[in-house]
């Protein structure tokens, strides 16, 4: 299949593209089997009644997510998010206009839940939710990154993610889920990470880190695990693991902490930041997931919750997990406070680990030798949930100040994207969002056009040759789809990577 | 005899527009919203909000972002219908008040940038392909409707004058529930009777967007997640109970 994928041509003027009806349709994830759905507690496959659950279950959500219940009514087609999706942009497929994915819901909200839709449907578009209908859903909310691009440019701030959110949550209680997310968070619960990493693997790995360090640098700098009384627990994506170039930030890290002589631990309980339950807009996977972290935290006794690059798990974290797991502040309930005064409260709970460096850096507490960065010239690309998710730092927009402060720190040559491509108006990945499957390949590559556009320009005119990010996913799929845009894989990289390349780690002179 | 008839229309629509209205609002209001989910960057205090949301309302700052076209003409519109509904305040007060003398030489000028600004939307709707393959036929009619009052209301002023002391006193009289003598006008009727249609529809179109703007949690929540533990109402009571470590 990948080998037919090719990547849509460069825009040389970014026009908008043209309507290819029905370009996409017949590009469908996976859907997942019944092991994987009873496996979470979704019905194994499509159940006889499906019609009135989906009807039911949409009820419910519109009475307990007034985002939905808002954004169903809102809408008055004005058409200024229809060209701000990367996947129409990419793809041409007119259902990939935000405004018209909505619509694939709203019409069926309009037929069962207005008067207007109940009497006269045709006149305002309202239909029938027929077999059709939800195979039509299940085609267009899984070419959703649920990247909320299109959020900043609605007049009343309609967020299709949420709307994906939902008919993903809807689809899944009919027995029509995605292979790919439902069968990692399957993985999650069982195994303890998205990657299906068990304990003693994980263990090694982290070994073999220390010892490749060690040979690198000289320096032993440690990769601890399940550590009893530790400062900090590091909550990062189980891709740091392993995966290229995922790794160097995980060592990264592991630098920083040692630099500046903090006592840390990762967790094999809870050795996964990334949190899917958001991708399925499933509230008790998202609260369960996040509850390990809670557990781990408690158990090993730590003091700071610090959470690794992964852009949808910050968002889950920042924004989250005082609602789910009570890590955070203020709380008043005795289910949180048990947290709460465990955790310092001198520090931000959750931290981001830009959050931290920074921090570190502004209080001079690390030394880098900058020139180790000099063969790149780096651009950052902000990641959609930490954009657009999220917040670092105590000032409205940290979360795009951060991470370029830090970049700057440890490298001399630093470019900005074009500005409509970066900060709260970035472009998704193309890989967001429980699309970073190989089902969907041509999707991703085509999602990717107007990073790659960006990234081309700059290429051009400054020579940029490496892409920082601080997010998991951006980086397995940057490293898929770069070759296809005839770019190097090794183009994109983390934050981190860029400060292990240039830390001092001896003693102060 | 018309007068009558429209006095009730007119009491109809504006029990169904109030009523609705307020129903709607309510259950918008009566929605939790489970999550902290406000498109970032965001501002850090209520204050803040409230400043994003006037600037979101009154200048339609996320439109701008998005597409000049349709901001301009959005403007255009919202802003010559406002000033043209506060010069028909006149109709109902007496004596009028101040601001409403202020404004009313504006008026005019503001009748035809209404009228511009719904053409320029409705010719985006039209001829731009992606905004026709979005559109639904209520759409366009909303459209049609929007104008035909702007323009029933600027050729009153321009080509047929209605006896405008005439309309006072019957307005008047509707606010105090008596019926008086309904000026003989075409134009007038027509005037009236897509008003009052526009009235009825309203809380039954996307015409909500002006309520629901205030309750989009994207826009109207505050970015303070790690300092307070924002917790729904069902999601408080369906996992209560469950031990403190879940
Ligand atoms: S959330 Fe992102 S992927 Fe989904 S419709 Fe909006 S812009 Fe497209
Ligand atoms: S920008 Fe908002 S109101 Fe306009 S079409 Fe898109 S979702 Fe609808």
């Amino acid at each position: 299949m990948a080998e037919t994928v090719v990547a849509p041509p460069l825009r040389v003027i970014p026009i908008i593209p043209e309507l290819k009806p029905d370009a996409m349709k017949d590009v469908r994830s996976f859907v997942a089997n019944e092991k994987i759905q009873t496996a979470i507690g979704f019905p194994g496959q499509l159940v006889d009644d499906w019609h009135d659950r989906a009807i039911g279950k949409m009820g419910e959500l519109l009475e307990k997510y007034r985002s939905l219940k808002v954004y169903m009514d809102a809408c008055v087609h004005c058409g200024a998010c229809s060209d701000k999706c990367h996947y129409f942009i990419g793809t041409q497929d007119p259902k990939n206009m935000p405004v018209a994915r909505q619509d694939l819901m709203r019409s069926v909200y309009r037929r069962y839940f207005t008067v207007a839709g109940k009497l006269f449907p045709k006149l305002v578009g309202a239909r029938d939710l027929t077999r059709d209908v939800l195979d039509e859903w299940y085609t267009y909310f899984n070419q959703c990154s649920e990247c909320r691009r299109c959020s900043v440019f609605c007049p009343y701030g309609i967020d299709t993610a949420e709307v994906t959110m939902a008919a993903r949550e809807i689809l899944d209680t009919v027995g029509y889920g995605q292979k790919y997310t439902n069968e990692i968070i399957g993985k999650v619960h069982s195994i303890g990470n998205n990657l299906g990493l068990p304990g003693p693997a994980l263990i090694d790995t982290l070994q073999g880190l220390e010892e490749d360090v060690k040979e690198d640098t000289g320096v032993d700098v440690r990769f601890p695990i399940d550590v009893q009384g530790a400062e900090v627990l590091l909550i990062t994506p189980s891709a740091d693991f392993f995966a290229e170039p995922h790794i160097d930030s995980l060592i990264g890290y592991a630098k920083v902490f040692h630099a500046a002589g903090i006592s840390w631990t990762l967790s094999s309980k809870a050795s996964e930041a990334g949190n899917f339950g958001l991708f399925i807009g499933n509230y008790d996977q998202l609260r369960k997931i996040a509850l390990r972290i809670r557990e781990a935290a408690l158990e090993l006794g730590v003091k700071r919750i610090i959470v690794g690059e992964c852009g949808h798990a910050w968002r889950v974290a920042y924004s989250f997990w005082n609602t789910l797991t009570g890590i955070g502040a203020g709380a008043e309930d005795p289910f949180a406070l048990q947290l709460q005064r465990q955790l310092d409260g001198r520090y931000r709970q959750p931290t981001h680990i830009c959050e931290f460096t920074w921090d570190l850096i502004e209080r001079d507490a690390l030394r880098f030798d900058k020139s180790a960065n000099d063969q790149y010239v780096v651009t950052f690309h902000d990641s959609c949930n930490v954009a657009r998710g999220s917040r670092m730092g105590d000032l409205m927009g940290g979360q795009f100040e951060i991470p370029r402060n830090i970049i700057r720190a440890v490298a001399n040559h630093f470019v900005e994207m074009p500005e409509n491509t970066i900060r709260e108006k970035t472009f998704c990945c193309g890989g967001g969002g429980g699309l970073l499957t190989d089902d969907l390949i041509d999707l991703r590559v085509k999602g990717a056009l107007p990073r790659m556009e960006a990234l081309q320009e700059v290429a051009q005119t400054h020579g940029v040759n490496f892409m920082a990010t601080i997010c998991a996913i951006c980086k397995a799929q940057f490293s898929k789809v770069l070759p296809y845009y005839n770019f190097d894989r090794r183009v994109v990289g983390g934050v981190h990577q860029l400060v292990s390349n240039a830390i001092l780690l001896g003693p102060k002179q | 005899m018309a007068g009558t008839l429209m006095a009730l229309l007119f009491y109809l629509a504006v029990l169904v527009f109030a009523g609705g209205l307020l129903y709607r609002i309510a259950g918008y209001a009566r929605t939790p919203a489970p999550l902290k989910i406000p498109t970032t960057p965001a501002p850090t205090t209520r204050s803040g909000v409230v400043l994003r949301m006037a600037r979101e309302v009154l200048l339609f700052e996320s439109l701008f972002k998005a597409n000049l076209w349709i901001w301009g003409f959005g403007i255009l519109f919202h802003f010559g219908l406002a000033l043209v509904l506060a010069r028909h305040l006149r109709y109902f007060t007496e004596p009028v008040w101040g601001w409403v003398d202020l404004v009313q030489p504006f008026g005019i000028y503001a009748g035809f940038a209404m009228a511009l600004g719904l053409a320029g939307l409705w010719a985006r709707r039209l001829f731009v392909q992606r905004i026709r393959y979005i559109s639904t036929p209520s759409d366009h009619l909303m459209l049609v409707l929007l104008l035909a009052i702007a323009l029933s209301g600027l050729s009153m002023k321009f080509i047929d004058h209605p006896d405008v002391v005439a309309v006072k006193r019957f307005f008047e009289g509707w606010l105090q529930l008596s019926f008086q003598p309904f000026p003989d006008s075409a134009l007038l009727v027509l005037h009236l009777s897509c008003v009052a249609l526009l009235l009825l529809i309203f809380p039954f179109s996307k015409l909500l967007h002006a309520p629901g703007v205030f309750f989009s949690p994207t826009r109207n929540q505050v970015d303070n997640p790690r300092e307070h533990r924002h917790l729904s109402s069902w999601a408080a009571a369906r996992y209560e109970g469950e031990g403190p470590r879940g």
